[in-house]
């Protein structure tokens, strides 16, 4: 598959030595490219769970991003004489124990959970690529990068995080005001103790991928190693990156909620979900559902999340691709 | 595979005395004060001598080393006098908590057993309870029952702890009144009724770590199963006309079971981390609750000496799963 593609590309390109005095806006390059990821798209619609999936998390995504636009109360506002109020007309999701709109808190949350998600997978996967790229292509860097890998598995990582950020929250809440950060630590925290996985994947796709032909000719032509790694290796890699960034997701979800829920996240007029889980704790016997709705919220995202991501590597397995 | 693992173990040293060194610097750049519950009307000069009584008044590679010693050779010494009855640690400093000014050590004993049977019997039910799953899973590969395995497999493996934890109390704690929320660790063994108090107080914990383990081993097993069932040594062996039975539970479960130890001796050190939570939920006193505490009172020699604990464990299972590998597969040569 990859193959053919690349001979495409190669045909296309075919003029090489004048290529970089072309004007890029050339079209045709990119039809190749499309049809593959419509390919992955054709297989992934065939994944029930995955498609369900996909609808709930842009369910999700669309409460969270445009709610706040329709339900536009303040999730700060304190009316201490509607505190612990039921479901009703004006507050479709009952308040909490400060009279604060749970479905406003719920919104609010979801923001920073889903923030904090998507910029730890986003530390960790840059992370991830560069030492698995670079210790699967340079064969110098393998063995010392290799080895920092093994390192950073064998740390015991949930009380290293709960370390961290417990000693660094106050300094850094000091520097850039609570909110921000606490943000900063826990992404940095989450991002830089989950990465191993994604680069020791990497490295195993890259070093199979160094055997292939093509690598050979580009490497026979003198393409400088930036532009191999960029052109060549990293849109062949592509398929487990994605692979690995929705898992990414889903743990650094669980990671920040856990976090919270151990009452070492965000400051408590911040609110997450795991934060108003662990809020609502204390008074579970009484309103219940403050601790499930949030924890609710949580296990249907990580689970959407890990269902995109069950059925985009089954749809990218060139294995079982077109069955 | 001797050599294999001798060096192996070697390597495990340097890594091992980095992770410490990580830790230990971690700590110590840490703002916090061990003395910041002091009360300020204790003069400085006391608050001075406090600190050097704690062994906070020299430079941070001095006490690093001195927590390697103590870590290393004051408390092999001191347990092999407890079980020879012989005086090797005379005189020696044992680690020492900031907290309770206890040993380190004699706290961790007194907190093992509750980890041990809550997260150990979790973790025995949790392999149970996938192992079967995954074969009849991989078995009839697209049946309901596959479907039905597949999905709670997932919906287990994405639940987090605190979450399911959570649930169970609401349902079964406070609405049916079936199981006490709270783990009761004072509570002894002495006949049938203490001991069925005792299952009660642990059937939620362990419902909830055995659902978390299982679904992700539950997994692992299917996906091996389905590798080996299409292998050609299944054609074979049915060509030879042995029956199913034989087929599947012993040609193809005994090649499938090899990479799923692994990730089984793999999790084990996990666990520990993961049972941080569980424990917390549902206030069992065991080793994570101990982190926790530690970690709130700026009990520096407690939370180094925990989370290198920790360290141990998954250095020593890891090393642990790659000689099983090589053990239970002949195939892998380690040369």
């Amino acid at each position: 598959m990859t193959d053919r593609l690349l001979i495409e590309e190669s045909a296309v390109n075919a003029p090489a030595p004048g290529a970089e005095a072309l004007p890029p806006a050339d079209p045709p390059p990119q039809a190749p490219a499309r049809s593959q990821w419509r390919d992955i798209w054709r297989q992934f619609r065939n994944h029930r769970g995955a498609m369900l999936a996909l609808v709930l998390f842009v369910a999700i995504l669309l409460f969270v991003g445009l709610g706040p636009l329709v339900w536009t109360i303040d999730p700060g506002f304190v009316d201490i004489r509607a505190r612990n109020q039921g479901f009703s007309a004006a507050h479709p999701l009952g308040t909490d124990q400060l009279g604060r709109d749970m479905l406003a808190r719920l919104m609010a949350g979801g923001q920073v959970s889903l923030a904090v998600g998507l910029t730890a997978m986003a530390v960790a996967l840059t992370l991830g690529s560069l030492i698995g790229i670079s210790s699967g292509y340079f064969r110098r860097l393998d063995a010392p990068l290799m080895r920092l890998t093994e390192l950073f598995l064998a740390l015991p990582l949930l009380p290293l995080l709960l370390l961290m950020v417990t000693l660094f929250r106050e300094p850094l809440g000091r520097a850039m005001g609570p909110a921000g950060g606490t943000f900063l630590l826990i992404v940095s925290a989450i991002g830089i103790t989950s990465w191993m996985q994604t680069a020791r994947i990497l490295r195993g796709e890259v070093l199979g991928l160094k055997e292939r032909e093509f690598i050979l000719a580009a490497q026979s032509i003198g393409t400088p190693a930036p532009r191999m790694i960029l052109r060549h290796v990293l849109p062949n890699v592509i398929s487990p990156i994605v692979v690995a960034a929705t898992l990414g997701i889903a743990t650094a979800i669980i990671t920040e909620s856990a976090l919270s829920f151990l009452g070492l996240g965000f400051p408590p007029d911040f609110p997450t979900w795991g934060r108003l889980l662990y809020d609502a704790v204390d008074q579970m016997q009484m309103y219940p559902w403050r601790v499930v709705l949030p924890g609710l919220l949580i296990s249907l995202t990580v689970l959407s999340v890990n269902y995109i991501g069950d059925g985009l590597r089954d749809a990218m397995d060139p294995r079982i691709r077109g069955r | 595979m001797l050599s294999f693992a001798l060096r192996r173990l070697l390597l495990a040293v340097p890594t091992l005395l980095f992770i410490s060194l990580v830790i230990f610097l971690l700590l110590e750049a840490s703002p916090g004060d061990p003395l910041g519950d002091v009360p300020l009307t204790v003069p400085p000069e006391v608050k001075e001598r406090m600190r050097e009584a704690l062994g906070l008044g020299q430079a941070w590679y001095i006490r690093y080393v001195l927590w390697l010693k103590q870590f290393f050779w004051v408390e092999p010494l001191y347990w092999f006098d407890r079980a020879f009855g012989t005086g090797f640690s005379e005189g020696m400093q044992r680690i020492i908590s900031f907290q309770s000014r206890s040993p380190v050590f004699d706290v961790i004993a007194e907190r093992l057993p509750q980890t041990l049977t809550v997260v150990g019997m979790s973790y025995l039910v949790g392999v149970m309870i996938a192992l079967p799953i995954g074969i009849i899973s991989a078995y009839r590969q697209y049946s309901w029952f596959d479907q039905i395995g597949t999905f709670i497999s997932m919906v287990g493996f994405s639940l987090p702890t605190f979450f399911t934890g959570v649930v169970l109390i609401i349902v079964f704690g406070i609405k049916l009144q079936w199981f006490p929320s709270i783990y009761d660790t004072t509570h002894r063994v002495t006949d049938w009724d203490s001991f069925v108090v005792q299952l009660r107080q642990m059937a939620m914990p362990v419902t909830v770590l055995a659902l978390y383990n299982a679904a992700q081993i539950s997994r692992f097993m299917r996906a091996s199963m389905l590798d080996n069932l299409r292998q050609d040594y299944v054609r074979t062996a049915r060509a030879k006309g042995l029956s199913e039975r034989v087929v599947v539970l012993k040609h193809v479960l005994r090649n499938s079971l090899i990479p799923v130890v692994t990730v089984i001796a793999l999790g084990l050190p996990a666990v520990f981390g993961g049972a941080i939570i569980t424990e917390q939920v549902f206030k069992v006193n065991g080793l994570g609750q101990l982190l926790i505490l530690a970690i709130h009172a700026n009990d520096m020699p407690m939370v180094m000496t925990l989370t290198f604990i920790f360290a141990v464990l998954i250095v020593g299972f890891t090393l642990i799963a790659d000689l099983l590998y090589g053990v239970l597969d002949p195939r892998i040569r380690y040369d």
